[in-house]
């Protein structure tokens, strides 16, 4: 009996929570939107917030997209050799990295750098009540710690990843020129290929989101933090979780519906 | 009238802290607040400027109810009440000079100048001088406390709301911390709700005292009168005898 009803119950219990932190979350982002109109408190926050969610992630971006780009050079031209011109490394290169790679890789890790240091930020301020200290102050805590938050990663998301991008294409192209039996011009022409603007402004656009994305999750579960180091841990973690979910299912709802 | 809290009632899920908190502090009048941990001393605190909403009853502060404004007006209020937290809460990422200047920032018309200016006449008051640059993690637990109370008094507020502010301070500062809460109440007629446990500061600072327990007001007085007290609840809690309360339950 119990070993049917545990299960329907667990999952019962789970359905709620995940229902009730959908219902906060809501809340919370009526919030963020009325907060909005305080740009006196969000306002001197967002430079300095775009430089430590944006500028201070460029070196991890390009870190990840260097290497991405080595071996997808050297993967395309194992796959190719024989059967396919050589110059589609090019090609392959420039389509994934700005399709796929670029945003959804460096998106990912920055979940992970961006997510969750901003959740384990305002998380500490929750259980140390210095959202409330703030409050007493009469400060309005969203706009003061979420929304240049979720702004600055919504702005600067795609400028990380367009980096990203073309460090990607940079290292590949070094690559077959070093590597494999490519010169410069057939990686270019490769590249130019299938290159459409439409998937910059597809690229970017989807980084956007990311960024809102992985910043408004963080914000979420800081925000609702309870419990002392434990919460803040916890709320940590499933930031990068959750906002990795979010990331991969968006990635294939925009391909799906923009593409 | 000028803070009043009409039978409030506040649960944590199952855990009723407060049952019908009933409490009300006339103009530039200091009413302490007593009662045993865990008894929801700060919940109650935290309900005067609305950082907690009752699940019922009503509170106003300043001829307005707290409990119902939201956005602007909450925030206008919020500027005449002053909070000092029982965990201090300074934002850790500041130094303790821009701590103190947060709550001045958003205060309209004051220049750079005005707020440097009452920031270390703040700091002066709690005999913190020289710890401007630091910050908080550089500090002992009674200095931050004391920031924590700078802050609070450096907005000039109509209402001062004192969570234990000299639980964990030598006796010298103790007795000094006194003398500050005396001084913002008789010099600046600041309207005072401070929440302590100690018994000495309580009868020399109060105009009236007020026990809470079991989530509302066991017995409210002034200090003569509390320190006479037969309630064996408050005997037990005065004169610090745990064989008093057994009797009583
Ligand atoms: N945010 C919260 N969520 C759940 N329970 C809470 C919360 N805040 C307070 N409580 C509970 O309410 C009760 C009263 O807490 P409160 O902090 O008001 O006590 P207190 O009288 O200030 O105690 P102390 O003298 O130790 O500071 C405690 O049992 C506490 O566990
Ligand atoms: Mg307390």
């Amino acid at each position: 009996m119990n070993l049917i009803l545990a299960p329907v119950r667990g999952l019962g219990r789970a359905t709620l929570a995940v229902v009730s932190a959908v219902g906060r979350g809501a809340m919370l982002s009526v919030d963020a939107g009325r907060s909005l109109r305080r740009v006196d408190q969000w306002g001197p926050h967002l430079v300095p917030q775009m430089i430590s969610i944006g500028v201070a992630s460029i070196p991890l971006a390009l870190f990840i997209a260097a290497f991405t780009g080595i071996v997808l050079a050297i993967q395309a031209s194992y796959t190719f050799v024989g059967t396919v011109p050589l110059y589609f490394v090019g090609a392959l290169v420039g389509k994934t990295m700005i399709l796929e790679l670029g945003p959804a890789l460096t998106g990912l890790a920055l979940s992970g750098r961006v997510g969750a240091s901003n959740a384990s930020e305002i998380a500490t301020m929750r259980v140390t009540e210095q959202i409330d200290a703030l409050e007493s102050l009469a400060y309005d805590p969203i706009a003061y710690l979420v929304v240049p938050r979720v702004i600055a990663g919504t702005l600067m998301f795609p400028v990380v990843i367009a980096l990203a991008i073309a460090m990607g294409i940079v290292a590949g192209w070094l690559t077959s020129i070093a590597l494999l039996d490519l010169a410069t011009p057939q990686f270019v022409r490769g590249l130019r290929l299938f290159f459409d603007t439409y998937d910059v402004q597809f690229a970017m656009f989807k980084s956007a989101t990311f960024g809102t994305t992985v910043t408004s999750v963080g914000a979420f579960f800081g925000y609702t933090c309870t419990g002392g180091a434990r919460g803040v841990g916890r709320a940590t973690t499933r930031t990068v979780v959750v906002s990795s979910m979010i990331i991969l299912v968006l990635d294939a709802f925009w391909a799906a519906t923009l593409l | 009238m000028s803070i009043e809290l009409k039978d409030v009632h506040k649960a944590f899920g199952e855990k009723r802290v407060l049952r019908g908190f009933t409490l009300s502090v006339e103009r530039g009048e200091t009413v302490s607040v007593i009662g045993g941990s865990g008894q929801g001393k700060s919940t109650l605190l935290k309900h005067v400027n609305g950082l907690l909403k009752p699940d019922a009853g009503e509170v106003w502060v300043d001829g307005q109810r707290i409990d119902q404004l939201e956005g602007e007006p909450l925030y206008e209020t919020r500027r005449k009440v002053g909070y000092v937290f029982q965990f201090a809460a300074l934002f850790d990422s500041m130094t303790i000079a821009e701590n103190v200047a947060m709550g001045l920032r958003r205060i309209p018309g004051l220049s750079e100048a005005d707020i440097a200016d009452r920031v270390r006449t703040a700091l002066a008051r709690v005999d913190l001088e020289g710890v401007d640059e630091q910050y908080p993690s550089e500090l002992s637990g009674g200095m931050r406390k004391r920031a924590g109370l700078a802050r609070a008094i450096a907005l000039e507020p109509a209402y001062l709301l004192y969570d234990e502010p000299t639980t964990g301070l030598d006796p010298v500062t103790l007795s000094m911390v006194d003398e500050l809460i005396l001084r913002m109440s008789d010099r600046l007629g600041v309207t005072s709700v401070v929440i302590t446990h100690d018994m000495e500061s309580a009868y020399r600072i109060s105009d009236r005292i007020v026990m809470l327990h079991e989530g509302r007001a066991r017995v409210a007085g002034t200090p003569d009168e509390i320190r006479d007290s037969a309630d064996p609840v408050v005997r037990a809690f005065v004169e610090g005898r745990a064989d008093l309360l057994e009797e009583a339950s």
